[in-house]
Formats: structure tokens, C-alpha cells, sequence
């Protein structure tokens, strides 16, 4: 199984990556053979098993609907690259 | 060409828990801009959401008060996009297993035709929080409040046909959460938001057009519109010969047109998967049952309760029972008033106006069931007409007091004192002799309108408080001399 | 005094023989002078960890506090601490300080440990060798110019030279396990949900787990003691009741029912690490074991399965990372999007780009049924093979690595050869179950770890047949040259 790199740039764009021309070409290279590597998940019968998504096969647990958080922005806004009134700024959002 | 419109809604309502589906913050509407945020609605790296017990009970309700599918097993996945309101680049919500399997509604319109509209699922999942896009340095501000707020999303088959019976279902859908009280039902705040699917095929076509979808359009009104103008929109497109693109269009009540959404131009791939921070949701039958057992009566079933134990019009069954505040405001001023057509009378008219003229909820009407209960036990036991009740009303309406006081301080009590009447028709004959001549001299159907003249004179004279009932048979026994 | 146990230290601290704070000192002093050439620590809380060690002496006084009271440990740098810089070893994370304290660290805070600061690791828990990460490459310290395996290479490496009694780690596919083996030291993976994930930097969900790394299995045991146990805030956090894990430590082992799987044993096994772990073997029967050869016939397919399932959950865990809440962002973006795609591409490494990339095409439309889906289905498969081998013994033991430590540089250009190395540690966390890497001598000079897996839940039944085996061996009281010479 190999991509091409149309197909990488594609990727890194719904992963929100910025690739250059050269990191595109590695990528394609190394993305390959990661899914050639995995390919032969495919020789294997699967049928009628049924799939594993938590190990331990639990159930959800459920939270009392109680607040037990308090205000605590300043100390969660202390990380952000840039606030003002309390907000998250990011560049201009157009809808 | 004759077109037909396709229909489907999805609906987004906002559950009244206290704290968030997968946090222990506070929900509410109007807080200072992200203090009531955690660690998990902010996505904070090794944060981990913990699922809402409150949350999960409100979408079984409604499940049921749509005569839905139960998922006994549910499960939350990650619906992945960046966004900056978006913190974890996912919203948590339910895809291949929602909460909330097939079921249907009856949707009545106003000329009394029913339709069944199939609900296809409602699942539970995240809201996210909000941009603002006032000037901040030129950017855009994150307001974290909201995400993570549980929301049911309901999800209509493609089975409307038309801008009414939309705003009829989505009135249904707004008056079913807010009676199980799983949503406020606030459209302005945002509590219920419409995405509205539309596409128009000719007549007798039975596949589907190409659909485009009006995201968040936040009144019934504007469903309604905005409905009309996508139709004529695509209408006008296809009669032309052109093609609907399939996109998320914006609803613009200003200018009363919707618009292409150019920001989310992405073509969406939004690699669900099952969360692997949340577990299966696995309900007992037992669980379900009881909160079956628990639900509040629906206001299709008050309707009909309202028709038998009331003898009411189906109309007016179906206009009192749209909201449980005006269900119950009926109800209490009527075991007062012990006269359901009179008291459904007053509340769809007089007290409906007022509401409306000063925009206010049944909730907040100055006047209180009680004491408007006790304005119409005034009317029904003869101390005051209708006429005098709607100034009584209106004297309430701005506080004056209760009907007693007003009635009593504004002396409107009406004179059924039949020797007072009496004395009063006396003099008013006295005083207008040529026409009482007139009237003896006339022929008999002649008379029965001119007694309209000796009324009005009583009426006036006793300043509407005479009792209409008691003066005329005492007028024509008097002018018969 | 760094040779010394958890249990030996807290006797000495009880009897104020020593005091928290000169051991601290002691500690801080060692990092100072060998940390240079090991790069095993991002951060070290010099001043945190002496006020600590002060708290911890005022309670040893007042004949309080447990057995890790004033103990000095150091913390992968994924736990998020709170007022202290944690990175996950990225650049993304280059200035994140977290306003909060995940349940690892704040439990094994609240028993009075010691932290002398945070590890090194590959960047988000990414890598077997510790060469991803964006503070530069841990040394091995048995031989400075190999790896000291990934990702929880850092707190191997401290370890194993002396630079912390122990440490906590993280165990995603094998980062517990494979640096403990190349280091010469003890690690736990415990079962998947024993203990909590609540503020450890998630790599993939549903395969993280926390876990002890220390010089002994009895030091093991003493972390598990407070790290361990159900926490409401993780939704994946098992709720049975913690054993005790010291209890049983001693319990004899007579009659003890090893499995070999003979998967375990094939090609690309070093014949010398396999020859190491066959003398391990040898020695659990002269305990009182059985051995019975087993099969584990998925083992193979664990690699795909384990690199389809851990990018993908890894695409998604890491969309967080987006510049606008923390976070590197880049330089004047020129919109959102700009904003997006060069603060990621520029705060994650390569390692991570990629794994990220794999993920996303797994989980995108067309694919999710061939990739995500498949892959979970393997992994049933996978846990079924344990679940029947588990039912006729009582634990599984094989190497934990192919070879011993390789040479810095020797693998970074061929990826999926260092994936190819992982093949005797995924499968467990695909299972969830529990295990442990255990020094079991030397090939050349480097350690060798015997890898000991039990049943769900059967941590303290690892710990036991670990400690039984280190009553009778001294691999893990080896310590390097490097290490002596401070």
C-alpha cells in the first residue's frame, strides 16, 4: 500500500499540518511503509469478530449532576498564547 | 414546474442539567466569558470526561415522549474538526449507537390535519462554546461557557412538506422538551436550535432533490421564513435550469435571505470513531421502565384529557395544552372558576392579548391564575359583565389589586336590584315620553329594536353596572304600561 | 546511598539515621554532576523537592507519614504538575504549565514522596528510544552511546544511574517495559484502568496506563501502593479494590505454572537475550515452578493492530494541541487556518507528525472499516490468545526486547524496524493485561529484562514471582559504572 503525495498533503491538511514540498516527499515515503506495515492486518479472517474497543469491556460509569468546579480562569488562561476580557483570542474567524 | 418540498430537521436542545455532560462546572446562560469552564471543557491536556447521570435520564424521557426506541447500548465518538470553539478538536458525540432510536410524532396544524413526522434518532453530545467577533486587536474572542452543555439532538426524518407543518414540529419538539422540563425551551438564549434541511423535487418524483442545510436558525418565526425563502431560492435555481450545490447555507432575518457558509468550505471528513476516554452506556430494563413510569403527562395527552373533562373545542384543547405554563395556568384559574369554556375563553382572549402586546410568557403574566380565577368567578356569579371585567382586567394587569378591590374601590358592581332598576327605567321613561309614545304605537317586531334605545338609556344612566339580564324583561314589562 | 531500596531508605529516614532532606541533597547533588552526559531530565525542582523533603522530615518526626515519605522519586514528564513546567517532551508543550495535578503524581505526592523533577521521554510517549524528543536524546547510562529504550527513557535512565530511587513511567505499547529492560531496572505496567489516566498526557487512550519503575519489584510495589486504585475522574478507571501489594510479596512460589509461548521464542530473538531469559526460566524452577510452552498465535498481527489503534486515537488526542488555550503558537499566522497548520507543524516533531498522519487516514471516510475497525477486531483476537493461555497457567514470562540496548542513531532511519522491536510488548497493552520487565542478567556488558505477564488485575501476583526471583538473583542490584562513579 502507497499514497502519493497529493494524498499526504490531503492528510496534513485534515490533521492541520503545514508540510513543505520536502517534508511531503519523506512523509509519503515513511506514511507507505507504516500502511504497508499494517497491510497485513487484511490476510487475517475477522469475520464475526467483534471488535475491541476498551480492553476490559466496562460500562460507562455515570457522574452525579452536581457542580463541583469553581470559577478558576485566570489560572486557565495563564497558558494561553494571547487573551483579553477573559477571552481566547485567535486570528479572525469569518463565517 | 410544480415543486414539492423536502423537509428534515435537526434540532438541538439544550438540557436543563445543573453542571455540564462530561464536567462538574456550572451550565448557565450569561456568565462572565469562560468562568464556568474545567479542565475538561477547556481540553486540557489529561483531562477526562466522567458522563452526566441527569443527562442520560432527560434523553430516556424523551425517547419515550416519542414513543422512540430505547438504546439500551450507546455509545459516545469523537466527531473530529478543528474549530477554535471546538477545545479538543473533537465534539463527544453518539453516531452508530445514539440513545434515542426510530420514533415518531403527530404534528397538528391550525386547519386541524395531522401528520406523522418519523423522528429518526436523538443522541446526546457536547455543544461548543462561542466566538466573538467584536474588535478584540482585530481577532476573534473564545468564550469557553457553553462547551461541553449536554445537548439532545433530534433528528426528523425527511418527512415535512412545508414551512408550516416545519414550524408546527418544531412547536411540538419545543413544547414536549419543555413539558418532561428537560429543556427551558429559550430560543433567544440558544436553549433550542434548528438546522434546517431542505430540497424540492417535481411532484410525483421519488427520489430526493440535492438538500442544502440552514444551520441555527433560532425562532419559530424564522424557520418559517427562512423555510420560504431557501424554497424560492432553489426554485428560482432549478427553473433556470441550474443545480443546487450541496452546502450549509446562514439564515439572514435582516435581509430575509439565506447565504452560502464559506468558512466551513472544508470538505468535512469528520473520522468518527468510538471515544476512547467514555465506556458503553448499557441501561437495565428496569431503569427504562421506571422512567416510563415517571412521565409527566405529554401535551398531546393533555389535549385530549382537556376535550373529555372539559367538553372543549379540539382547537382549543390543543392551543391551551401547547405549553405546560399555559396548561397549568388554565387549569388553576379553572378549579377556581369551575367554567372551562369561560376560562378558556379568557385565557386564549383577554389575557392572550395582553401577553402578547407586552411580549411576555404566561409565566410572568402580572395577573396570577388566582386572581384571575377570581375575576371570572365575578362574571359568572353576576357582579360585574364582561364588558366591566375586561376593565377590571386591565386595572389588574397594572396592579390596582385583586377584582374584589377593584370592583369594590371603582364601585362596578352591577345593579341587579330589581326596585333600584325599577326607580331608574321609571325616570328614563319619564324623561323620554315622546319616545315612549312611539315605541306603544309601533307594531311588535318594530319594538325589538327599539328597545335597543331604552337599554342603551339604562346603561348609560347606571353607568354599565345594571345587569342586562334583569333590566330588559323589567324595560318591556314597563313600556307595555 | 542510591543503591539503596525504598523500604531500607524509609527505615533509615524513620530512625532519623538520615534526613529526607540530606537524601534529597544527596540526589540533586548526582543529577547535577551525571545528568550531563544522560540528558535524562527536562526539569528538576530543585527547590520543590528540598521544601518536600523539609515537610516530609517534620512528619517522619512526628512518627507519621508512609513508607515513600520523603523518599525522592522524579515523574515522566507527561504526569501534568501543577505550577510545574510538564512537555511531554515536545515543543508543543515547551512552556505549559499545568494548572492542575493528575492523580499519579498527586497521590504519590500525598504519601509524602520527594519529586526531584521530570524525566525525559519520547515526544508524547512516541518512540522506543528515547531519540524523539525535542530536550535532545536520553543516554543509556550501562553505555552512553546506546539508547535507553522509550518511551519512559528518562526515568529508566535515572533510575538505573542513580539520579532517583524511582520513578513513575508510561506504557502505551512497551514504554515501562523496554527502557526498564534495556536499563537494567524494574518496571510495572499494571492492568489497563488500575490506575488512573486523570492528567497523564494522553498518547492513545485506550492502551495508557501508568505504571512504578524502580530498582526491585518490592520498590515497585511500594509505588503501587499509592498510585494505584480507582479515581472517579477517569471513566476508564477500574472500580474493584486495590490488593495489597506487599502483602504477598514473599509468598513461596512451589508450584507455580509458567507458559512460554513459543512466538516468544522465534527468529529475530537474539540468540544471547534468549539464552539470558532461558537461565531466568531455569531459576523459577529451581523456585518450584512448572513450565508448559504456550502459543500466542496472533502475536505477529499485534504490530499493525497496535500501529492502526494507537495513531488513530493518537490523531485525536493530540487535535487539542491548536495554539489557542496553550501551547506553542506560531508566529504571526495570518489566519486561522495559517494559525493551525504552522503552530502544529512547528511544536510537533516528526515522530508525532507522522503518527498523527497514520491515524488520520486510518479513521477517514473509506478507510475506517479497512483500518480502525479491522484492527480492533485483531486486537480481540489478541486478548482472546492471553485470555486461554492465562486459563491453563498462572503467568507468562519471554524477553521484553529482541536485543539489548542498540547504538543512539542506528535505528532513526528506518522506522518500522524500530516498530519491529516492540513486537514482545503490544500485544499486552492491546489485552490490557499486566507486565512487568525484570533485569535478568547481561549480553555484553547490557541488561537483559524478563518479561512477566499475569492476568487481568494480577499485579500482586506479578510483584510476588518478580520479588521471589530478585530474593535469588542480584541482576537488579547492578548498578553501571557510570552510576558508581559520582
Amino acid at each position: 500500500m502507497s499514497i502519493d503525495k497529493q494524498d499526504v498533503q490531503k492528510i496534513a491538511h485534515l490533521a492541520r499540518l503545514a508540510l513543505t514540498e520536502e517534508d511531503a516527499d519523506q512523509y509519503q515515503h515513511s506514511l507507505s511503509s507504516v500502511l504497508s506495515l499494517v497491510e497485513q492486518m487484511q490476510s487475517v479472517n475477522t469475520d464475526g469478530v467483534k471488535p475491541l474497543s476498551n480492553p476490559l469491556e466496562m460500562t460507562q460509569r455515570l457522574r452525579d449532576d452536581v457542580v463541583t468546579e469553581e470559577n478558576r480562569r485566570d489560572a486557565f488562561l495563564a497558558n494561553a498564547p494571547q487573551t483579553e476580557a477573559g477571552l481566547f483570542l485567535v486570528p479572525k474567524v469569518i463565517d | 414546474m410544480n415543486w414539492e418540498v423536502v423537509i428534515g430537521l435537526e434540532i438541538h436542545t439544550q438540557l436543563t442539567t445543573k453542571s455540564k455532560l462530561f464536567s462538574g462546572a456550572a451550565v448557565g446562560f450569561g456568565a462572565e466569558p469562560n468562568t464556568q469552564t474545567t479542565l475538561v471543557d477547556l481540553g486540557m491536556p489529561g483531562a477526562l470526561p466522567v458522563f452526566n447521570k441527569e443527562a442520560l435520564r432527560m434523553a430516556v424521557m424523551f425517547g419515550h415522549a416519542i414513543n422512540a426506541e430505547i438504546g439500551m447500548t450507546s455509545v459516545f465518538a469523537r466527531k473530529n474538526y478543528f474549530y477554535p470553539d471546538l477545545p479538543k478538536g473533537y465534539q463527544t458525540s453518539q453516531m452508530d449507537h445514539p440513545i434515542v432510536g426510530i420514533g415518531h410524532l403527530d404534528v397538528t396544524l391550525e386547519d386541524g390535519t395531522t401528520s406523522r413526522i418519523g423522528i429518526t434518532r436523538a443522541h446526546l453530545e457536547e455543544d461548543a462554546g462561542k466566538s466573538l467577533h467584536e474588535d478584540f486587536q482585530g481577532m476573534t474572542g473564545i468564550d469557553l461557557n457553553r462547551s461541553s452543555t449536554p445537548l439532545l439532538e433530534i433528528v426528523s426524518e425527511p418527512d415535512i412538506r412545508s414551512a408550516k407543518e416545519a414550524v408546527a414540529y418544531v412547536k411540538m419538539i419545543h413544547s414536549i422538551v419543555t413539558y418532561l422540563g428537560i429543556c427551558d425551551g429559550n430560543m433567544a438564549e440558544g436553549s433550542m436550535r434548528c438546522d434546517v434541511n431542505i430540497s424540492l423535487r417535481p411532484k410525483g418524483q421519488t427520489e430526493y432533490g440535492t438538500r442544502t442545510e440552514i444551520k441555527n436558525v433560532n425562532s419559530f418565526r424564522f424557520i418559517e421564513k427562512a423555510i420560504y425563502t431557501e424554497i424560492e431560492r432553489q426554485a428560482d435555481i432549478l427553473e433556470d435550469g441550474g443545480r443546487i450545490i450541496q452546502e450549509t447555507r446562514l439564515y439572514d432575518p435582516e435581509k430575509n435571505e439565506t447565504r452560502s457558509m464559506r468558512s466551513k468550505e472544508d470538505a468535512n471528513d469528520y473520522r468518527y470513531f468510538p471515544c476512547p476516554d467514555l465506556l458503553p452506556i448499557v441501561l437495565t430494563q428496569d431503569y427504562v421502565d421506571e422512567i416510563k413510569a415517571t412521565l409527566p403527562e405529554l401535551p398531546s395527552q393533555k389535549a385530549a384529557r382537556f376535550e373529555n373533562e372539559y367538553k372543549l373545542s379540539e382547537y382549543d384543547a390543543h392551543v391551551l395544552s401547547s405549553t405546560r405554563p399555559m396548561a397549568d395556568y388554565f387549569e388553576s384559574a379553572n378549579t377556581i372558576v369551575k367554567d372551562a369554556k369561560l376560562t378558556a375563553n379568557w385565557v386564549m382572549g383577554e389575557l392572550s392579548k395582553l401577553l402578547n402586546q407586552e411580549q411576555l410568557e404566561i409565566e410572568n403574566s402580572p395577573v396570577n391564575a388566582q386572581a384571575f380565577g377570581e375575576l371570572l368567578v365575578r362574571i359568572k356569579d353576576n357582579t360585574i359583565n364582561g364588558k366591566t371585567a375586561k376593565d377590571v382586567f386591565q386595572a389588574m394587569w397594572e396592579g390596582e389589586g385583586s377584582a374584589d378591590d377593584i370592583i369594590e374601590s371603582k364601585g362596578l358592581k352591577q345593579v341587579t336590584d330589581t326596585g333600584a332598576i325599577e326607580t331608574m327605567i321609571q325616570t328614563i321613561l319619564d324623561a323620554n315620553a315622546a319616545q315612549v309614545e312611539q315605541y306603544r304605537a309601533a307594531e311588535e317586531d318594530k319594538q325589538k329594536k327599539m328597545i335597543g334605545f331604552f337599554v342603551g338609556q339604562v346603561m348609560k344612566a347606571s353607568q354599565g353596572k345594571a345587569n342586562p339580564g334583569v333590566v330588559n324583561p323589567i324595560l318591556v314589562k314597563m313600556l307595555k304600561g | 546511598m542510591f543503591e539503596q531500596s525504598i523500604s531500607a531508605l524509609a527505615q533509615q529516614l524513620r530512625n532519623k539515621d538520615i534526613s529526607s532532606v540530606e537524601l534529597t541533597r544527596h540526589f540533586l547533588d548526582r543529577i547535577t554532576k551525571l545528568d550531563p552526559q544522560l540528558n535524562s531530565y527536562i526539569t528538576v525542582t530543585e527547590q520543590l523537592a528540598l521544601s518536600q523533603a523539609e515537610a516530609a522530615d517534620n512528619l517522619l518526626k512526628n512518627g507519621k507519614g508512609t513508607s515513600l515519605t520523603g523518599i525522592p522519586i522524579a515523574h515522566k514528564d507527561l504526569f501534568c504538575t501543577e505550577g510545574t513546567l510538564t512537555t511531554c517532551g515536545s515543543k508543543m508543550l515547551n512552556n505549559f504549565i499545568p494548572p492542575y495535578e493528575s492523580t499519579v503524581t498527586s497521590r504519590i505526592q500525598q504519601a509524602g514522596a520527594v519529586m526531584l523533577g521530570k524525566t525525559n521521554m519520547d515526544e508524547f510517549a512516541m518512540g522506543s528510544s528515547n531519540e524523539n524528543s525535542f530536550y535532545g536524546a536520553v543516554k543509556n547510562p550501562w553505555n552512553v552511546n546506546t539508547v535507553p529504550g522509550g518511551s519512559s527513557g528518562g526515568s529508566a535512565a535515572a533510575i538505573a544511574a542513580g539520579l532517583a530511587v524511582a520513578a513513575t513511567g508510561t506504557d502505551t505499547g512497551g514504554s515501562i517495559r523496554q527502557p526498564a529492560s534495556f536499563c537494567g531496572i524494574t518496571g510495572l505496567k499494571p492492568t489497563y484502568g488500575r490506575v488512573s489516566r486523570f492528567g497523564m498526557i494522553a498518547y492513545a487512550s485506550s492502551l495508557d496506563q501508568g505504571g512504578p519503575m524502580a530498582k526491585s519489584a518490592e520498590d515497585c510495589a511500594h509505588l503501587m501502593q499509592a498510585m494505584a486504585g480507582f479515581d472517579e475522574k477517569d471513566s476508564t478507571s477500574a472500580e474493584n479494590p486495590n490488593d495489597d501489594y506487599l502483602t504477598n510479596i514473599n509468598a513461596p512460589l512451589t508450584g507455580l505454572k509458567i507458559g512460554l509461548p513459543k512466538e516468544y521464542f522465534g527468529d529475530g530473538l537474539d540468540s544471547k537475550v534468549a539464552d539470558v531469559i532461558m537461565a531466568a526460566v531455569k531459576e523459577f524452577e529451581k523456585l518450584g515452578a512448572t513450565i508448559k510452552e504456550i502459543s500466542l498465535p496472533n502475536l505477529q498481527l499485534s504490530i499493525p493492530s497496535y500501529y492502526v489503534i494507537a495513531p488513530s486515537e493518537a490523531s485525536s488526542n493530540l487535535s487539542r494541541f491548536d495554539g489557542v488555550r496553550f501551547g506553542h503558537r506560531c508566529d504571526d499566522p495570518k489566519d486561522l487556518l495559517d494559525m493551525y497548520m504552522r503552530s502544529r507543524a512547528e511544536g510537533f516533531g516528526s515522530e508525532v507528525q507522522k503518527r498523527i498522519m497514520v491515524g488520520t487516514y486510518a479513521l477517514s471516510e473509506g478507510y475506517y472499516d479497512a483500518y480502525y475497525l479491522k484492527a480492533q477486531k485483531i486486537r480481540r483476537l489478541i486478548k482472546e490468545d492471553f485470555v486461554k493461555a492465562l486459563s491453563e497457567v498462572d503467568v507468562i514470562m519471554g524477553p521484553v526486547a529482541p536485543t539489548t540496548a542498540f547504538d543512539l542513531g542506528s535505528k532513526t532511519s528506518d522506522p518500522v524496524a524500530m516498530y519491529l522491536e516492540d513486537i514482545y510488548t503490544l500485544s499486552v497493552n492491546l489485552a490490557g493485561i499486566p507486565a512487568m520487565s525484570v533485569p535478568a542478567g547481561f549480553v555484553d556488558g547490557m541488561p537483559v529484562g524478563l518479561q512477566v505477564m499475569g492476568d487481568y488485575f494480577a499485579e500482586a501476583k506479578l510483584l510476588n514471582v518478580a520479588h521471589q526471583y530478585q530474593q535469588h538473583t542480584d541482576w537488579h542490584l547492578q548498578s553501571p559504572t557510570m552510576a558508581k562513579g559520582a
